[in-house]
């Protein structure tokens, strides 16, 4: 029971773990994206899109689908997807200077539109009597497990049990941590989200490093969507179900104080939060609306202590959502 | 001598839209001398420089580096050519450490910050730097942050160096430090080039001086052939008068008195500690200090706004010869009680003026309370613009101007003429001439002095001892949030004034060690 309602948190979880670790990449660079709801809910339906042609190309047969492609060609329309939305983002905010949250918010609500077009679309192409797709077999490549997972027990469970985007995303999480922290590019990077006119003055070319920074988040983020399609919802798309992940990432962000290590605690827990409603008997509808609300608190509570705690080490980057013009001093 | 000019800039030009910043601007620095480069505010010289460091890119001439043009369009470019800015605002990272800004940036090599450390240790020793490596740069002192700033040009084996400003924020002692780095580094055969309003500094160290005026060339001078009055000169473009009057006070009375005065910030800081001192009437107080070791703060607490943790500050009226108590009232309340307290903060446009206001709602902002109808009267105060704009000698198109419009001097001779107009008893200014030229400088100098006359107790924060040192009769030097000395304007000497500004913080620092 508890093994399982591990499993489950880190089912829910590891979506957000991309939105956040995407997030912080971003935000590290001094842009704050609140597009990723849209960039994320992008991804999943470019993944969709993707393995959905592939299927049809295979005649819908699983024998005749070749596992790798199964698996590569969703997710490359995931990143690729998601990076175009980044890169709209980025275009908008380094080189033309629009505001930041207005941009963000402006592609989520594209991200979100897009997405149920995109989807409702190819409900109509399959004439499917659900108001969903079901890309099963792809998702049953994306959920293949390791074959002596099963064989180990509680532990097999808890560790070797969960599709490969889960280890994935913890993978990037740790390898963002290290280059954050350990790199040059990293030191860089920081440097550019802190004080941009600093790291100008460096020679560090900025544009390039908030490009990079929100394409790559965004690459990032969308693999989020992609897996909460894929192995969450077990390859079924109906339009909204996503729900408001993506915001629960964001706030993730700052929960784990801008840092990745801390984000695959924080998503583990945030996916418990948002699952524990479902472990408790006799719960009315109203309360579990409620429970929903925990991962917000959880946050909150997070910067009263942090502000309480008044480290700067824990702040956010200090210039982030400000645009950066070199000749306006 | 045989010298080697390791710059040379040729008919520089540049313009921001309509304005002319720089116009054919020639000038030569050799390796092996520290070159001045003298001008008022906004006569270009940091603007000449951020083309020499990548910043700005010229919109004509040329820039020759060891006698070979070279195009410098970032300020990678600066690095390659070995130069070295260090900048007035300081370019760091707050959160990172000395090291880590020091290596940010460079490309070359494995990113290894103890090799590093290791390596800015050498040039430490090599020409006397004392900085701690591992400290975080928002924990440091504004010295120990320019020591950061020249630290990191010569880890890029920069071998021309510029300085904007660079002793604007520096007590006389680190003052004099520097100028011992400096000088060093001179005769260690590099270009050292210092941008300066400071006279008596260019006379001090600079080898050669070059002045622009209004972003053009004027000429260049051997410092030792030249004297502070024909510097003076070519600076302005017009013989002045560079004394400041001072007479002595008449009929001084204790206006305000200030008893143990604590203040706590926000991230629980004692910035102001234990602070008595009396502001008497017809004489102006001056207090000098490092920047940021709490005049903002005194200030504040007598304008009613901020919060005090102990302490009292009594206003002695002379109308009544009642004595109120300031201590958590509102500006608000303090204007009821008929305390009549004038107060200029730093922050011109930020507290003082609103940018987008033009000079006539400026003047209601300090008067909005008076009417009663719905509506606003702007007679009365129009006429106040008009008076000041004629009186101070604004320069500005209209008095429906926005004041963010207008420059600097202008704005703040906007502000302290409301501020004067109001009629005070008791005038605080914080740094008033900053960012002003000469002649702005000097009107306010007399504002000062006359409302000293009319007997109201000014209390004048600044920060360039010379002036402190002429203007007020007495001087509190305030260190760390402590009042480390009170000293006689007419007796004292710059040097005591900038040992009690450190006092309190070589104190503290052994207290903690």
């Amino acid at each position: 029971m508890i093994i399982q309602f591990i499993c489950r948190a880190i089912l829910l979880g590891v979506p957000l773990l991309y939105g956040s670790t995407g997030e912080i990449v971003t935000e590290k660079s001094g842009h704050l994206n609140l597009g990723i709801p849209g960039i994320m809910y992008t991804g999943a339906i470019s993944g969709v899109v993707g393995s959905f042609i592939y299927e049809n190309a295979c005649g819908n047969d699983l024998s005749r689908m070749n596992p790798l492609l199964a698996v590569l060609i969703p997710l490359l329309c995931a990143i690729a997807g998601a990076t175009l939305m980044g890169l709209i983002y980025s275009f908008l905010t380094v080189t033309l200077h629009a505001n930041q949250n207005v941009t963000g918010l402006a592609l989520t609500t594209l991200g979100i539109g897009l997405g149920n077009f995109l989807g409702a679309s190819l409900i109509n192409i399959t004439k499917s009597e659900l108001p969903s797709i079901a890309l099963t077999k792809t998702s049953s490549f994306f959920s293949a497990k390791l074959p002596f997972a099963d064989n180990l027990g509680w532990f097999g469970e808890l560790f070797l049990s969960h599709d490969f985007l889960t280890y994935l995303a913890i993978i990037i999480a740790l390898v963002v941590s290290f280059v954050l922290n350990r790199t040059r590019v990293g030191l860089n990077l920081r440097s550019v989200g802190e004080n941009p006119a600093t790291a100008d003055a460096a020679g560090i070319n900025v544009i390039k490093y908030r490009y990079l920074a929100t394409c790559i988040g965004s690459a990032i983020a969308g693999l989020g969507g992609l897996q909460y399609v894929m192995a969450y919802a077990t390859g079924v798309w109906s339009n909204n179900a996503f729900g408001d992940r993506g915001w629960m990432a964001i706030a993730l962000v700052i929960f784990a104080l801008w840092k990745p290590s801390m984000a695959i605690v924080g998503s583990f827990l945030f996916g418990a939060l948002c699952n524990a409603n479902n472990y408790i008997q006799g719960l009315g509808t109203e309360t579990q609306e409620l429970f929903k609300m925990l991962p917000y608190v959880v946050t909150i509570v997070v910067l009263i202590i942090t502000s309480m705690r008044k480290k700067r080490e824990h702040q956010p980057p200090a210039n982030l959502g400000l645009n950066y013009f070199r000749e306006e001093r | 001598m045989d010298r080697q000019p390791a710059i040379e800039l040729k008919n520089i030009t540049k313009r921001f839209g309509k304005v002319v910043a720089n116009k054919d601007v020639n000038l030569t620095a050799y390796r092996g001398e520290i070159l001045s480069i003298l001008g008022e505010n906004g006569s270009g010289k940091t603007t000449l420089m951020n083309m020499i460091s990548g910043i700005y890119f010229p919109d004509e001439g040329q820039i020759f580096i060891d006698e070979k043009e070279a195009v410098i369009t970032s300020p990678k470019d600066a690095f390659s050519y070995k130069i070295g800015m260090i900048h007035q605002h300081f370019k760091l990272v707050d959160v990172f450490s000395a090291t880590e800004n020091i290596v940010l940036g460079l490309e070359d090599g494995k990113y290894n910050l103890k090799t590093s450390t290791e390596e800015i240790k050498k040039i430490s020793a090599q020409y006397g730097f004392d900085l701690d490596v591992d400290k975080k740069i928002y924990t440091m002192s504004v010295s120990e942050k320019q020591t950061v700033e020249i630290i990191k040009v010569l880890y890029r084996g920069a071998d021309i160096l510029i300085l904007d400003e660079p002793t604007a924020v520096l007590t006389p002692q680190e003052t004099e430090k520097l100028f011992n780095i400096l000088r060093r580094m001179r005769d260690d055969g590099k270009c050292i080039i210092i941008i300066t309003h400071k006279l008596h500094e260019v006379l001090s160290l600079s080898d050669r001086v070059s002045v622009l005026r209004k972003g053009e060339y004027v000429g260049t001078v051997n410092t030792a052939e030249t004297t502070e009055s024909e510097l003076t000169e070519m600076m302005v473009g017009k013989k002045i008068e560079l004394n400041i009057e001072r007479d002595e006070p008449k009929n001084t009375e204790d206006r305000l008195v200030v008893n143990g005065l604590t203040c706590v910030d926000r991230m629980g800081a004692t910035v102001l500690d234990d602070v008595s001192f009396t502001a008497k009437s017809g004489e102006i107080l001056g207090i000098a200090g490092i920047a940021g070791s709490g005049q903002r703060e005194l200030l504040e607490s007598i304008a009613g706004l901020q919060h005090l943790a102990k302490g009292e500050i009594l206003y002695l009226n002379p109308k009544t010869n009642a004595i109120e108590n300031l201590r958590d009232k509102t500006p608000m309340q303090i204007r009821n009680m008929g305390v009549r307290l004038s107060f200029v903060p730093e922050d011109r446009l930020g507290m003082g003026l609103v940018g987008n206001m033009d000079i006539v709602d400026n003047m209601m902002l300090r008067s909005y309370s008076k009417g009663h109808s719905v509506f606003l009267k702007r007679k009365k105060p129009k006429d106040l613009a008009m008076r000041i704009i004629r009186d101070l000698e604004v320069v500005t198109p209209s008095a429906s101007t926005p004041v963010r419009r207008l420059s600097g001097g202008n704005v703040q001779k906007v502000l302290v003429g409301r501020e004067i107009a109001a009629s005070p008893t008791v005038l605080m200014v914080a740094y008033p001439v900053r960012g002003l030229d000469i002649n702005s400088s000097y009107m306010i100098y007399n504002l000062l002095n006359e409302q000293k006359a009319k007997g109201v107790a000014v209390i004048f924060v600044g920060e360039d001892l010379d002036v402190l040192v002429e203007l007020c009769d007495r001087i509190m030097v305030i260190g760390s949030g402590r009042i480390t000395g009170v000293v006689d304007g007419r007796t004292t000497t710059k040097e005591e004034i900038g040992l009690l500004m450190t006092k309190s913080k070589q104190e503290g620092e052994n207290a903690n060690g």
